[in-house]
């Protein structure tokens, strides 16, 4: 699988929730699968139910004087106005707790790979760990991961209430301020899994995306390694380079191995290797990321990126050039 | 309208080129128009530009595209030929150096079926 050139395939990326089969009801992992179980379950039996009732009350309008007497006798009303439902909840309720009781995740066993992520007002941070908790590697808005292996999150959020979801790969999990909640996701294959806050969380919430990419584990393995600040190299990048400390970008966001250690937007030091711009919601290319530098406003509304009308072209072709060479 | 040398060269290249020949653009019908909405979207041409029809992104860098179709010239200088449209979208910096509007690669089908698209663009 090709995964550091841009989503080509996907054009909607801001629509997670799009596509057949539903992601919602097409599970890719073990912690995703019980999930659709239970609601394939749930529509089944409400089904069935809603006949039931349909056919009693086609018996109570039409049926003979002495079906409508029995329909409505005291042994029928124990049965299923009480009999009925005690079961039939009950063990719902039991049979859907054990289904889903491993997929909210208690503290590390040390068999998970493990990942913090924390909300933004609208988007992502992405801090790997290693197995005793101490950082790595950071990066945004995209999350790397093995396939056939627990994924821990440590979800947090810096500001207001979020919610992580990637339908495929797991449950939905709040991201509350001052806690760290956990949540076990998984992958069984390669491949690219769209997410989505999914708790509101003020303007472009609905554009506040994030995208799982999957790899086997040597591809996996080859990514990790491959985590390095690029060099800078030609002018046209060095002027870009140049620009990023001198135009401000700098002072919001990080590029390691260079001065900028802005913190209030995304780490930007591999923004050219993601698949998507602005949070998971565009294919990341020289014209989307030109296009967000320039009047991201637009793309984004209320974002908290400021736009760059200021730009002449040649400034923003450098800039688009340096970010793009950010691998 | 003057013509400018580069822009001459750059109408030269279009016209000689074995580049103009790759993009020779198809009949306009209806499916290469449908083909080049799509492509229009998926590559996120409206992170720059409002495109009709599409609600969202509606980028403000570059002009909306509406009545491309009616346009006499590309972007105030360029004849709007199908086959020069094409060739612009996909690399616009080679044709008006110095542009905002990027090279975005694209295949050749793209760029014809895009053309084919903004050529479909009137008012109404
Ligand atoms: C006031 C702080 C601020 C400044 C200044 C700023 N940015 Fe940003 N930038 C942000 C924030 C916040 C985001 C995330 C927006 C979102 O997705 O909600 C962002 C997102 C981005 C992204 C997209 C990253 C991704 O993974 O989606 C790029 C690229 C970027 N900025 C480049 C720049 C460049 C280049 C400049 C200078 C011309 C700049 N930024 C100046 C705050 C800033
Ligand atoms: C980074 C922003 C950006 C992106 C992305 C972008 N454009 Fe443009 N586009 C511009 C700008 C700026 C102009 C004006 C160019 C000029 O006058 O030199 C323009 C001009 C145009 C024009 C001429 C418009 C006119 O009124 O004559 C067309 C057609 C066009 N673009 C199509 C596209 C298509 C199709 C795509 C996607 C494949 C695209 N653009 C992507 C910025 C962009
Ligand atoms: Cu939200």
């Amino acid at each position: 699988m090709q995964t550091d050139g841009p989503l080509h395939h996907d054009a909607d990326l801001a629509r997670v929730l799009d596509g057949w089969p539903p992601p919602v009801l097409d599970p890719a992992g073990p912690y995703s699968e019980p999930i659709t179980v239970l609601a394939w379950a749930l529509l089944i039996g409400g089904t069935l139910v809603l006949a039931l009732v349909l056919v009693a009350l086609g018996v109570a309008l039409f049926g003979s004087g002495r079906t409508k007497a029995r329909l409505g006798g005291e042994k029928a009303i124990w049965i299923f106005g009480v009999a009925c439902p005690v079961v039939v909840l009950t063990g719902l309720l039991v049979w859907g707790l054990t289904l889903t009781s491993h997929l909210s995740a208690g503290l590390p066993t040390g068999k998970e790979m493990r990942v913090r992520v924390i909300g933004e007002m609208w988007w992502w941070r992405v801090h790997y760990l290693d197995a005793v908790g101490r950082e790595t590697v950071r990066d945004a808005n995209e999350l790397h991961i093995p396939t056939g292996i627990p994924v821990l999150l440590e979800l947090q959020s810096a500001d207001v209430i979020h919610s992580f979801w990637v339908p495929r790969l797991g449950g939905k999990m709040d991201m509350v301020p001052g806690r760290t909640n956990r949540l076990l996701i998984q992958a069984d294959r390669p491949g690219i899994y769209k997410g989505q806050c999914a708790e509101y969380c003020g303007g472009p919430h609905a554009l506040m995306g994030f995208i799982v990419i999957a790899h086997d584990p040597a591809d996996f393995a080859r990514w990790r390694a491959s985590r390095r600040p690029a060099p800078i190299a030609g002018d046209l990048v060095a002027r870009g380079a140049r620009l990023f400390d001198t135009v401000g970008c700098a002072a919001c966001h990080t590029v390691r191995g260079t001065p900028a250690d802005g913190m209030a937007g995304p780490d930007l030091t591999h923004v050219g290797s993601r698949g998507t711009i602005g949070a998971g919601i565009l294919p990341n290319n020289a014209g989307t990321l030109a296009g967000w530098i320039a009047d991201s406003q637009a793309i984004k509304p209320g974002n908290r990126m400021p736009p760059y009308r200021q730009l002449s072209a040649d400034d923003l072709r450098a800039l688009t050039a340096y970010m793009a060479s950010r691998r | 309208m003057r013509f400018t040398g580069g822009m001459i060269g750059s109408m030269a290249v279009l016209l000689t080129g074995c580049d103009a020949a790759a993009l020779r653009p198809a009949a306009a019908d209806g499916a290469a128009i449908a083909r080049g909405r799509e492509a229009a979207v998926r590559l996120g041409c409206g992170a720059c530009h409002v495109l009709p029809g599409v609600d969202w992104p509606r980028g403000r860098v570059g002009p909306a595209l509406s009545e491309m179709g009616d346009r006499a010239l590309i972007a105030g200088r360029l004849p709007n030929r199908p086959d020069i449209l094409a060739h612009f979208v996909r690399d616009a910096p080679a044709l008006l150096p110095g542009s905002a509007m990027p090279a975005l690669p694209m295949r050749d089908r793209d760029a014809t079926d895009i053309a084919a698209w903004l050529g479909s663009l009137h008012a109404d």
